[in-house]
């Protein structure tokens, strides 16, 4: 069994060790510092933590304002908030300015589980990517978010983090170097690639496992960066495999499997299959059922791949 | 018709939909509300107890006394309407829905379960008697002015009663709703806030401050009347009072504690969202007793 480990609270001790490194990193949260676990933060730098209560829009715009005076912003909440409620002052204050401002959403997809859908950020990923500016990034596990909160700091402009709320297996390697913009190859093969972000790529993964004793050898990349796509590796998957599966924690619309379709259609245009969750709300539940009940199971990875590479020349 | 719109009375529909208990029964079925709302999360593992119970002799006031309503006929045009704009206190509604008769008070047991009705936060397109889907704080009195503007359009006699929290009273759509229907002097429009002083990190005034709430809502053109929300018959002549204001939407303020009824769970934010486990259950219902 492999280790499980809770990215946000990874999350949490990273913004403290950042705010000892650089006394320019202030954080912002809505009301929820002890579950997006920025509470660490608040307790080390007292003066440099504002919660902001029930006010999701209010706090991007203060982080707005922060940012144009100096500071690295952070500002947190559960994804559904931080991506709906405020997006329009996302949209003008962050992206059409450029600005350094770090939205980290903790409670992403549906695994949030039975809090149900009012709290299941689906649309999330398509929001923020649909932004010019914004780097929008979807560590597949605890060692991967530490570094790419790292990344985030270290580079001026907007991002979006999604993070998961339950505890997650860490599929990356312990040499493990996260570079922004740049997926990583977690497994080699010819036949048939899987693109996936986030929880799916301990899927993925699973799912290569199983297709491999069946004879199928599957390429399996971790996209942690949506935006921007690394386009390359896309093209080259494309062009050496010949077939895509991409599996994401989001809607069909607008997230990793619209983005990677986009540079296949135009670049290389090969046979590909989605595993994602089309085009509904789920319901209250706990987060395997509920990941069984939609499809976001390495067994479905297992099917696409099948239907995908039956389309294969 | 030309009357004045604001002169709808709440005799104009036939009496009969009201249960209209008298306040010592009320007090006996809040505290049969805070039971079911206790084994409701503790079965599910999860919820949030605190502003469920803060709320309780609230909602029995108006199920089980003030509000006209038929759950055989959840969809009856001239019910009052109650919503729920803190949806995080689902498990109370869904009690005092199924106490009085919209569903079966064995279907509270699912709350939370995959393919149940009764979702962590309300679902209107799932509940019967739902209003309102909510869980994103802050959007009810805007939709509340929906349901009560339409009552004056379409010369109905209804009353809509929305449940704020005090948490969201930071919320800009609150005020943005707040000014709205005082422009409209929506008379018709009754909202009470379940006030117990405290939200998810802590105590209200620690987090963010919202005092002085009653000024605040007077300077936006509302009546106020401030009440002990734990004090039935406070509840029952607030809202009769309320509904003798001509010419302006009324708030009532209802001062409550966040867990009451609960020793272990009163002023404990660690209640706010935390399920009590089969122990703390047990405790809690001998409490409730
Ligand atoms: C817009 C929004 N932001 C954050 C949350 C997460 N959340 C759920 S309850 C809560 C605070 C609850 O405090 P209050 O609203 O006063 O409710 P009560 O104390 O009556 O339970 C928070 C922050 C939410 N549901 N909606």
């Amino acid at each position: 069994m492999t280790q499980e480990v809770s990215a946000r609270e990874t999350y949490g001790e990273t913004l403290v060790k950042l705010g000892h490194e650089n006394e320019k990193v202030v954080v912002l949260d809505a009301d929820l510092s002890p579950s997006t676990m920025t509470h660490f933060f608040a307790q080390e730098f007292p003066q440099r933590f504002f919660d902001c209560g029930l006010e999701e829009q209010n706090m991007i715009g203060i982080a707005a304002g922060l940012a144009a005076s100096g500071k690295i912003v952070f500002a947190s909440s559960f994804a559904v908030f931080i991506s709906s409620r405020c997006f329009d002052q996302a949209r003008i204050c962050l992206s059409q300015t450029g600005l350094d401002v770090k939205i980290i959403a903790t409670h992403g997809g549906i695994t949030v589980g039975e809090d149900g859908i009012s709290h299941q950020a689906i649309e999330d990923l398509s929001l923020y990517c649909s932004l010019p500016g914004f780097t929008v990034v979807v560590p597949a596990d605890a060692v991967e978010t530490a570094q790419a909160i790292r990344a985030a700091a270290a580079m001026y402009g907007p991002f979006y983090v999604r993070l998961g709320r339950g505890k997650a297996p860490l599929v990356c390697p312990r040499d493990y170097q996260f570079t922004l913009g740049r997926a990583a190859v977690m497994r080699e093969g010819r036949d048939v690639t899987i693109v996936a972000m986030g929880i799916m790529v301990a899927k993925a993964l699973e799912a290569a496992e199983v297709l491999a004793r069946q004879g199928v050898n599957c390429r399996v990349i971790n996209m942690s960066t949506l935006k921007p796509l690394d386009d390359e590796m896309v093209i080259t998957a494309a062009s050496e495999t010949g077939a895509l599966v991409v599996a994401e924690e989001h809607l069909a619309q607008g997230g990793l499997g619209s983005r990677v379709a986009q540079v296949v259609a135009e670049k290389m245009p090969v046979p590909m299959s989605f595993v994602n969750l089309k085009d509904s709300y789920a319901m209250s539940g706990k987060a395997d059922e509920l990941l069984e009940k939609y499809g976001l199971t390495a067994a479905a990875i297992v099917q696409a791949v099948k239907s995908v590479m039956a389309k294969k020349q | 018709m030309t009357e004045d719109v604001t002169a709808f009375s709440a005799q104009a529909v036939p009496p009969g939909d009201r249960l209209d208990l008298p306040p010592a029964q009320l007090e006996e079925i809040a505290r049969k509300l805070r039971r079911h709302i206790i084994s409701m999360i503790a079965t599910a593992g999860s919820g949030h107890p605190g502003g469920s119970l803060s709320a309780a002799d609230i909602l029995a006031a108006l199920y089980f006394h003030v509000m006209r309503h038929r759950p055989q006929d959840p969809h009856w045009s001239d019910r009052d309407r109650f919503i729920l704009s803190k949806g995080h206190a689902a498990p109370v509604l869904y009690a005092a829905l199924a106490e009085s008769g919209y569903f079966s008070v064995e279907e509270l047991g699912s709350l939370r379960k995959m393919g149940s009705r009764l979702q962590g936060h309300p679902d209107s397109k799932l509940t019967p008697g739902v209003e309102m889907s909510a869980g994103s704080l802050g959007m009810g009195l805007s939709f509340g002015i929906g349901v009560a503007l339409a009552a004056r359009l379409d010369n109905r006699s209804y009353w809509t009663y929305v449940l704020l929290s005090d948490g969201e009273c930071e919320e800009g759509q609150t005020w943005e709703a707040a000014l709205f229907a005082a422009h409209f002097k929506l008379d018709n429009l009754i909202t009470m806030v379940d006030c117990n002083g405290m939200q998810l990190t802590g105590f209200t005034r620690e987090v963010m401050n919202i005092e002085p709430l009653s000024q605040k809502w007077q300077a936006f053109g509302w009546n106020t009347i401030d009440i002990d929300g734990h004090d039935i018959k406070q509840i029952l002549s607030a809202i009769t009072q309320a509904k003798t204001k001509k010419g302006k939407p009324t708030i009532i303020i209802a001062h409550t504690i966040k867990g009451k009824g609960v020793s272990f769970m009163e002023n404990n934010a660690k209640f706010h969202g935390k399920a009590p486990t089969s122990e703390e259950a047990a405790k809690a219902l001998q409490e409730l007793q």
